[in-house]
């Protein structure tokens, strides 16, 4: 099998089965395959493998079967630490929710990957930190609140100080888990707004997954996980 | 970073973390306050005779013996016979001999009956001797030298005119022998041992004091005006002595026996002299008040003790055997250092249980850090996977609660010293009042530096415990903590 426009892909997964210990596949995809630069839109209830799909991707979960290629390296290949320091580098991740470390202020929140990661850190080259920040803290208009304690924000506000967060220092991939569920419309399409002009900024591939399929129509690429992962489809048969 | 990370993260819980240090440190606290008082009291003992390689006084327990005469704590073993004392000071195995004759007091600080040769061979911690502050020795019978506390609190100095107590726990005014006042002649610096709450004078001082007390009784019973003095010292007007000690103010009467009248000091005449004419005259049932004892009315030619300073340490133990074996007087001979020794190894199961408790509170105190720390996980799950997601590795999730199990134990340690060695600082008068132990503000010794260290490795292994939690979960949970 050959694969067509596997090096300009920031995401290439190739007969990947995963399962939790000795139990059944939750994951089972044949070919997933993403574009550098692409803003993919993946549609994915709950219970089809969506969050074990992003563990996978981000390194977190480990993969042992088939192919996993996330920015040209192979995730299945590397051990656990590799894969930490690569995603320390390489990734940034919005969570649904509680993205925020309760005891830090927005700025040190923000600050946390380049601080945790020196090659994340690198990535800003002569960029002080201090500029980056503030420069990724303008584009989703939260430069007031940097000083301000995690706790005291709103949620919409803690989603985006979490997109700040994963925007420093430009990773290549960015990876939102249902970013927008526990927000209102209205605040939900000015995160999205405000997203996507900080990931076009940043150069990087968006990887956005949600339920809500409606709002798919907003991004280059839609795919669907259910489609893709023949686990879910035999468990829902089943 | 992670540094940074762990003192926040503690300072997001202020009331567990100041809880758990709390814990830490009074646990520490307890630990060193028993070692501190252990070696300070050790050091504050052994140091307060040095120099001296036997203590002597009549058959009784070693211990009663070295801790009357020396310490000043209870009351010596009995009497020897000063005849007795003046023919052992003639063995030609001993370098010099000082007699003690304890049994009379002064508004509750002791009265040491002595000689000049005290103040000579009297060594205390690194073989310091005594210096006087003001004055000097005692040399006649009026004289007297105060420790440095004495002179302090009763505001006393040479010159000072001092009357003195029958027994140990007289009270002032109660049966003072007012017939013999002494004069301050001098005042030694402080020495942190029993000797700053002691006054001293001379044996013949003592022993006038006495006899004129029962002369001064006598006449008082006789109503004798002629016990005029004949020559010598001018009596002391008793009337007219200065303060603090005024015999002719005092209200109370003295009571010197059920058989003789109340006796008021102003009205008497005058003192009398102590005279080589007067025989002594016995009668302790007449001059003790009830329960006090007192040597000198039962031998007026008596010592409670005497220190004892040989050429060799063979000699030492030659002469002990010597003195222990002595048919016609029962003494006892001590060598301060092996005495002391038998009191350490009694109290070593005391300081052994103590230490024990110590050992155990510690251990209470980091099983609370425990609990503390390993009820907040759960909580905490949601921060591990945040942090996972950012990049950290498992094991920066293992060492960020190291590290605050590091912290807090640290912290609880530094807490711990401070509070014990502050403790001991406003404690220390408030011990050295009661016990007459002067126990020094020391920093924490080799031993209690190995007992913070093991606190310190035991609070990061504890620390282990939840880290080895929040490793193991936040493998399993990956990014999506099941809350």
């Amino acid at each position: 099998m050959t694969h067509a426009g596997a090096a300009d892909a920031a995401i290439d997964i190739r007969n990947l089965q995963f399962s939790y210990g000795d139990g059944p596949d939750v994951l089972d995809i044949a070919a997933l395959t993403v574009q550098r630069g692409a803003r993919v839109f993946l549609h994915g209830p709950s219970g089809c493998g969506k969050t074990t799909l992003l563990g996978i991707l981000a390194g977190v979960l480990p993969a042992t079967t088939g192919q996993v290629r996330v920015l040209d390296r192979d995730l299945v290949t590397m051990r656990s630490a590799q894969r930490d320091a690569f995603r320390a580098e390489h990734v940034g991740y919005v969570f649904q929710q509680f993205n925020l470390i309760p005891y830090l202020s927005a700025y040190d929140n923000i600050a946390l990957p380049c601080r945790l990661d020196a090659r994340r850190h690198a990535r800003l080259g002569t960029t002080s930190l201090d500029t980056a920040i503030r420069d990724v803290a303008s584009q989703l208009d939260i430069t007031t609140l940097l000083g301000q304690r995690s706790t005291e924000l709103s949620v919409g506000q803690q989603q985006r100080v979490a997109a700040a967060r994963a925007l420093l220092a430009a990773p290549e991939l960015v990876i939102c888990d249902e970013p927008t569920s526990s927000l209102d419309p209205d605040r939900r399409d000015a995160f999205l707004a405000l997203l996507a002009q900080s990931v076009a900024h940043a150069n990087a591939t968006l990887l956005f997954v949600s339920h809500d399929a409606a709002l798919g129509e907003r991004f280059d690429v839609q795919l669907s996980l259910p489609q893709l992962n023949r686990a879910a489809r035999t468990a829902e048969a089943a | 970073m992670l540094f940074q990370l762990a003192w926040r993260s503690l300072r997001n819980r202020p009331v567990t973390s100041l809880l758990t240090v709390a814990a830490v440190a009074l646990s520490i606290t307890l630990l060193l306050g028993v070692e501190q008082a252990r070696r300070g009291m050790r050091e504050s003992f052994t140091g307060t005779i040095k120099g001296t390689d036997l203590v002597v006084g009549a058959r009784g327990g070693t211990l009663q013996l070295l801790l009357g005469a020396v310490f000043g704590i209870g009351s010596p073993t009995g009497s020897v016979p000063y005849a007795v004392y003046e023919q052992w000071s003639r063995h030609p195995a001993i370098r010099w001999t000082v007699p003690l004759a304890i049994g009379d007091s002064h508004r509750g600080y002791r009265v040491i009956g002595t000689t000049a040769g005290l103040f000579e061979h009297w060594r205390y911690r690194s073989a310091g001797r005594l210096t006087f502050a003001q004055g000097r020795v005692i040399e006649g019978a009026d004289d007297m030298v105060l420790g440095s506390e004495v002179a302090a609190r009763l505001g006393y100095r040479v010159g000072t005119d001092v009357t003195v107590g029958h027994g140990l726990n007289a009270v002032a005014g109660l049966g003072d022998h007012e017939a013999h006042p002494f004069t301050v002649v001098g005042v030694l610096d402080q020495t942190f041992t029993p000797l700053d709450r002691a006054l001293f004078v001379t044996l013949d001082g003592i022993e006038a004091m006495h006899e004129e007390g029962e002369v001064h009784a006598a006449s008082g019973t006789a109503a004798s005006p002629s016990s005029m003095p004949g020559a010598g010292t001018p009596p002391p007007m008793p009337g007219a002595d200065a303060p603090p000690i005024m015999p002719g103010a005092e209200p109370a009467p003295v009571i010197r026996g059920a058989d003789a009248p109340p006796v008021m000091p102003g009205a008497e005449p005058a003192a009398v002299m102590p005279g080589t004419d007067a025989p002594p005259v016995m009668s302790g049932a007449q001059a003790a008040p009830p329960g006090t004892r007192n040597i000198f009315e039962d031998e007026p030619k008596a010592l409670s003790a005497f220190l004892v300073g040989t050429r060799t340490r063979y000699e030492t133990l030659q002469l002990q055997r010597e003195i222990n074996r002595y048919k016609p007087e029962p003494m006892t001979a001590v060598i301060p250092g092996v005495t002391l020794g038998e009191l350490w190894r009694t109290l070593g199961t005391v300081e052994g249980g103590l230490r024990l408790v110590g050992a155990l509170t510690i251990v209470v105190g980091l099983i609370g850090m425990l609990v503390a720390l390993y009820s907040s996980l759960e909580s905490r799950r949601r921060e591990m996977a945040v942090l996972r997601a950012v990049g950290a590795r498992p094991s920066m999730i293992v060492s960020l609660l190291v590290l605050e199990s590091g912290l807090l134990t640290l912290l609880g340690c530094v807490l711990g010293v401070a509070l014990t060695m502050g403790g001991f600082a406003i404690a220390q008068g408030m011990i050295e009042a009661n016990t007459g132990v002067h126990i020094a503000v020391q920093a924490p010794g080799s031993l209690e530096w190995i007992y913070i260290g093991v606190v310190l490795a035991a609070g990061v292994l504890v620390g282990l415990v939840p880290a080895w939690r929040a490793y193991r979960s936040s493998l399993a949970d990956g990014l999506s903590p099941r809350l």
